[in-house]
């Protein structure tokens, strides 16, 4: 049983909302009173707890209470309700450099910064050689800091802030500072901290991000917690749901579309001996879906009417990324499958993917019947259907697609 | 809330001394070299500015309005330019260090909302640099003094500087605490206090001696003129700074007690109002 760095007890945070805004004496004096403001939960009843010598992610969209969370955490702010504590040094990482003075050279600033974050003077005369180096500033360290480019300033920033070496530490969407090189050392820096048996609070919306690099994690919504627990399954909930909203919101412009059943059948063309009426999407258990799961086993139904018969039909499907980018497309002559003649009257067709094999994301069906070896387009519906992708397995980290990869045979010299 | 702190304050106690001592430091020594950074002339303006300063005072109410000195009781001296020197750099501490301490909270919101530390240590850190802008300022005037037909005798009386200068520091101090959360709140501060100012100095004897007070009280026997400038706090300080610098000699008990007392009230409302307001002032910013 590990012992916990930080625990949140029973932690509501409100804000007060400003209908008329008086910063002046003689207002509140007129008024009698200083302003009328309403009051906003940020956060709800917050019940945590961060074990020791974990990577701990708080998850949430814009809004959800998460950083105010971290900056309760880091007694910015102060809780109305419940309190917060904390056993060991603990360090804030809201936003690097804050706190330097333009006028003065970067070596002062290391110092200054260094004080205002809680270092002592000895300790950052130990480390002033790693710092500098580690922000890769150079000679310019003795020169005033308003000379720096935008990147040595942040670097130089962070370089102080991560020298900090506290018990606990709080990360505010800050990885993302520098460039590809500075950044992996930056990671390398973070899973030192790991190793070294120390508690790194984190706070991002970057889903992907955060997977490779919590052990745990919570998630947030409209200040109230929705899930705490190992990273995996509280971050694929999370980007479930998020997907779900993003998925409500498509429905709802679709939804419109369909109303109006032209704009599905946008861009449609074809000779017209057939006519392809719908496009199901059917996951494991044969339910027309618009959401499914990496890995899952898919079908695409396609229904259609036939009005002239068609000698050697040809169905095809591809799917196409919400950006616009065809990732894969597949007809049933490329698969050595030989469709019977289409007859008057309706029908449908199936196409099965075992394993789907691309990463969360949303989107689109293209669907199409040819004829005479796909020399003459019957009917083409470039947009049948929109659908999202959730997080499934296996699990890979970037990108579209999945491959069922695996690493081995790692071999070194000497 | 409180109990924010007590959790975790018998574990940090002395660790977070340490910091804050070290933190104050830095901030002060930030201010002193950040001041005069981008100036030509550096660390000599705050010389030059309160010499131009009594230049100014000389030419207008010596030579122009004949505003007749007072005698310096052991020294002798009769200048109405050593006079106003005496007093003009001492209020010029009061008067500066109450401004930028009203801002020390206003100014860095960047730092209030993304770093944690005790908030005292802002304020505290800008009148501590002015302070030791401010010695420097009254050994000038000192040389000044001597030099100009105070003579020697002058180097004896210096020590006594030293306390006035500490219970004049707490008190701009507590004022400063209490200004600068007042900023947060209400930004018509920074317009009223400068108003105040002007009127303050002209009710401090600064650059118009007591004796005028003195005549107009005569002139109006029902008012206590005379009164109300011997409790104006910033009035003792400035006749204390005369009493060692312009007369040779020390301040009265009563003005000791005075100075006491105007420090004391200072810092302990200030403190009071700091650490009741100060840990909400972020939402403010």
């Amino acid at each position: 049983m590990t012992s916990n760095a930080v625990v949140v007890s029973d932690v509501s945070k409100s804000f007060r909302i400003y209908r008329d805004r008086n910063r002046s004496i003689k207002a509140t004096v007129l008024k009698r009173s200083r302003a009328k403001y309403d009051e906003f939960w940020a956060l709800k009843d917050i019940d945590l707890e961060i074990p020791q010598g974990k990577t701990f992610g708080l998850l949430g969209n814009n809004g959800s209470g998460k950083s105010t969370l971290l900056k309760c955490i880091a007694q910015i702010l102060e809780p109305n309700k419940g309190f917060i504590t904390h056993v060991g040094r603990m360090a804030a990482m809201l936003e690097v450099g804050s706190g330097f003075h333009p006028e003065l050279s970067g070596r002062d600033n290391v110092y200054l910064n260094g004080a205002i974050l809680g270092m002592s003077k000895a300790e950052i005369d130990r480390k002033f050689d790693s710092i500098v180096d580690f922000s890769g500033v150079g000679d310019f360290i003795d020169q005033p800091v308003k000379n720096y480019s935008s990147g040595m300033y942040v670097r130089l920033g962070f370089a102080v802030s991560i020298h900090i070496e506290p018990d606990i530490l709080l990360v505010d969407e800050v990885l993302s500072v520098g460039d590809i090189a500075f950044q992996e050392k930056c990671t390398e820096k973070f899973s030192d901290l790991r190793r070294d048996g120390r508690t790194v609070v984190v706070v991002s919306h970057a889903v992907d991000q955060m997977r490779t690099f919590c052990d745990q994690a919570a998630w947030l919504r409209k200040g109230q917690l929705m899930g705490v627990g190992p990273a995996q399954d509280v971050i694929n909930d999370y980007a479930d749901q998020a997907h779900n909203v993003q998925q409500h919101h498509s429905q709802l412009a679709e939804g419109d579309a369909e109303s109006s059943s032209e704009d599905q059948t946008q861009g449609r063309f074809g000779s017209g001996e057939a006519t392809i009426e719908r496009v199901e999407l059917l996951d494991a258990h044969c339910e027309d879906v618009r959401q499914v799961r990496t890995g899952d086993k898919v079908t695409l139904r396609m229904h259609f009417t036939c009005h002239e018969p068609v000698a050697a039909p040809v169905f095809g499907f591809s799917i196409e990324h919400e950006t616009g980018f065809l990732v894969w497309g597949h007809n049933n002559v490329q698969s050595d499958w030989v469709a019977a003649p289409m007859r008057p009257g309706a029908g449908s067709v199936d196409l099965v993917i075992p394993e789907f094999p691309l990463r969360p994301g949303s989107f689109r069906i293209q669907a199409g019947i040819a004829a005479d070896h796909n020399a003459r387009t019957v009917d083409s519906l470039p947009r049948a259907l929109s659908f999202t992708v959730a997080t499934g397995e296996p699990f890979e980290s970037l990108g579209v697609a999945v491959m069922h990869s695996h690493f081995e045979n790692l071999r070194q010299e000497g | 809330m409180a109990s924010v702190r007590a959790g975790t304050l018998s574990m940090r106690d002395s660790l977070v001394k340490n910091r804050t001592v070290n933190l104050l430091a830095n901030l002060t020594l930030r201010e002193i070299k950040g001041q005069y950074k981008k100036t030509v002339l550096g660390r000599a303006w705050s010389l030059l500015n309160p010499l131009a300063n009594i230049a100014v005072y000389s030419l207008v109410f010596g030579i122009l309005v004949r505003a007749t000195p007072p005698l310096g009781t052991n020294s002798g001296l009769k200048s109405y330019a050593l006079w106003v020197a005496c007093g003009i750099i001492p209020w010029g501490f009061m008067s500066t260090g109450t401004s930028l301490g009203r801002g020390a909270l206003a100014d860095n919101a960047g730092l209030l909302t993304k770093v944690y530390f005790p908030r005292f240590v802002l304020p505290t850190s800008t009148i501590l640099a002015l302070a030791s802008t401010f010695l420097t300022e009254l050994a000038a005037v000192a040389i000044f003094v001597g030099v100009a037909g105070g003579g020697p005798r002058i180097v004896w009386r210096l020590p006594v500087l030293i306390p006035i200068v500490i219970l004049n520091t707490a008190f701009v101090l507590g004022l400063s605490l209490i200004l600068s959360i007042g900023m947060v709140y209400f930004g018509d501060i920074q317009h009223i206090w400068g108003i105040f100012l002007q009127l303050w100095m002209y009710a401090s004897c600064v650059v118009l001696p007591f004796s005028l007070v003195q005549q107009a009280q005569v002139g109006h026997p029902n008012l206590p003129i005379e009164f109300l400038f011997e409790l104006n706090p910033a009035y003792q300080f400035v006749e204390a700074y005369r009493n060692v610098l312009y007369d040779f000699d020390v301040p009265s008990l009563t003005r000791w007690l005075v100075m006491l007392a105007w420090a004391a009230v200072s810092m302990i409302i200030g403190s009071w109002v700091f650490s009741k307001f100060s840990s909400r002032i972020v939402e403010e910013l």
